[in-house]
C-alpha cells in the first residue's frame, strides 16, 4: 500500500526526470565551451575558427528572419544596422527596427 | 598555473552594468515568457512543472520545443535529447567568451555560465569587444548581471503567463517578434567586421538560410556558426596587421634600367 505522498511522487517522477535531465544537459552545453577551451592552447587554424565564431553565430541567428522573412524584415534589418552603426545605441537600434518593421508591414498590408 | 595578475575584476558595479544593459532585451524576452507560461498551462503542465523548467532549464527555445513533445506518456529521453541538440550552440558561445572567462575564478565563471542565454551572451561579447577597443578594463560580472536580468524577467513572465493571462495577442502584431533580430543585428554591427571577416560571415549567412529551411529547431545557428568558423580556418590567412601599401622612402625610388 502506498501513501498519497508516495503515489504523488510516483506520478510526478517522469516530469521530475524530464525537467532534471533537461536542466542537466542544458547546463552541460553552457559549461562545455569554457571547460574545453581552458584545457587547450588555441593557435593557427583553430584560432581563426574560434575568432570567427561570434560574428558567425550572430549572422546565423539573424539570417533567416532578416533575409528570408520578406521585404519588411529585410528593410527593417537594414534600418537597424544603419542606426546601430551611426549611434552605437542598442535600445535605439532595437526601437528603430521594430518601428520600421511595423510601418512596413502596415504599408505592405 | 595562473597568477593573480591575470585575473579580471568581478564586481557589483560590473554586475549592475550587465543587468541595466540587458533591460530592453529582457522586456522582449518577457513577452515570450508570458507566451510560454500560457502555452504550458494549455498543454497541462502544472505551475510547479512550468516554473521548475524556467528556474532550472532556463532556455526559452528548448522550453517551447519541449511543450510540443509534452504528452501524458512523457517521452523522457527524447525530450532530454532534443533539449541537448537545441542547446548545442551554447558550447560555441561559451568557447567564444573563454578569453575572458578563463581569467575569472572558476566558480565565478561556471556559475555565471548557468545564466548564459543567446541574449546575454551577445551583449557580453559586444561589451568585451568594446572594452578592448577602448582599452577599458573588462568586468567579468557583466555576463552574470545580464544573465540574471533575463533570468528574473523570464521567470516572472512565465509565472504570469501560467497564472494570469487567459489569452495573448500574437507578438508579431506589435513587431515584437522582430525585436530579437534587431538586437542581434545591432550587436553584429557593433563587432565592426573587417575585410577578412566578410567570407566567414557570408558562409555563415548562406548556411543558416539553407539550414533554417531544411532542419528543425535551432540547428541553423550551430550549422551557420560552424560554416563561418571553417571558412575562416580554411580560407585565406589574413595579413595582420592590416597593411597599407608601403610608401616609398624618400630618395629610394629606383629608376628601371
Amino acid at each position: 500500500m502506498s501513501t498519497p505522498d508516495a503515489s504523488f511522487l510516483a506520478a510526478s517522477l517522469p516530469s521530475i526526470l524530464t525537467i532534471g535531465g533537461m536542466a542537466l544537459v542544458t547546463y552541460l552545453t553552457r559549461a562545455a565551451g569554457l571547460a574545453v577551451m581552458s584545457r587547450i592552447t588555441v593557435s593557427g587554424r583553430l584560432e581563426r575558427f574560434m575568432k570567427a565564431i561570434p560574428g558567425a553565430i550572430l549572422a546565423s541567428i539573424v539570417a533567416p528572419s532578416a533575409l528570408a522573412a520578406g521585404p519588411a524584415e529585410a528593410l527593417a534589418t537594414l534600418a537597424t544596422a544603419l542606426v546601430a552603426w551611426r549611434s552605437s545605441n542598442l535600445p535605439l537600434a532595437m526601437a528603430a527596427g521594430v518601428a520600421v518593421v511595423l510601418a512596413m508591414r502596415f504599408a505592405l498590408g | 598555473m595562473r597568477t593573480h595578475s591575470d585575473l579580471i575584476r568581478f564586481s557589483l558595479p560590473g554586475l549592475l552594468a550587465g543587468f541595466r544593459n540587458c533591460l530592453p532585451v529582457a522586456l522582449g524576452v518577457a513577452v515570450y515568457g508570458v507566451l510560454f507560461g500560457l502555452l504550458a498551462r494549455q498543454k497541462g503542465l502544472s505551475l510547479v512543472e512550468t516554473q521548475s523548467m524556467s528556474l532550472f532549464v532556463f532556455a526559452g527555445a528548448s522550453q517551447l520545443i519541449a511543450l510540443d513533445l509534452w504528452s501524458r506518456d512523457l517521452p523522457v529521453l527524447s525530450l532530454i535529447l532534443t533539449t541537448l541538440i537545441v542547446n548545442l550552440r551554447h558550447v560555441l558561445m561559451g568557447a567564444a567568451l573563454s578569453p575572458w572567462l578563463t581569467r575569472l575564478k572558476s566558480n565565478q565563471a561556471f556559475g555565471s555560465l548557468f545564466f548564459m542565454t543567446d541574449e546575454s551572451w551577445a551583449l557580453t561579447l559586444g561589451r568585451m569587444v568594446e572594452d578592448k577597443r577602448l582599452a577599458r578594463e573588462p568586468d567579468g560580472a557583466f555576463l552574470l548581471g545580464s544573465g540574471l536580468c533575463v533570468y528574473v524577467f523570464w521567470n516572472l513572465s512565465t509565472t504570469l503567463g501560467h497564472v494570469l493571462v487567459r489569452g495573448l495577442d500574437d507578438p508579431a502584431k506589435y513587431g515584437l517578434d522582430f525585436a530579437f533580430t534587431a538586437v542581434f543585428t545591432a550587436l553584429l554591427v557593433g563587432l565592426k567586421p573587417r575585410r577578412q571577416d566578410i567570407l566567414p560571415l557570408l558562409a555563415a549567412t548562406a548556411t543558416a538560410l539553407v539550414c533554417a529551411r531544411l532542419l528543425p529547431g535551432k540547428w541553423y545557428i550551430l550549422a551557420g556558426a560552424v560554416a563561418g568558423g571553417l571558412a575562416a580556418a580554411l580560407g585565406p590567412v589574413p595579413t595582420s596587421p592590416p597593411t597599407s601599401p608601403p610608401a616609398p622612402a624618400p630618395g629610394s625610388t629606383t629608376r628601371q634600367p
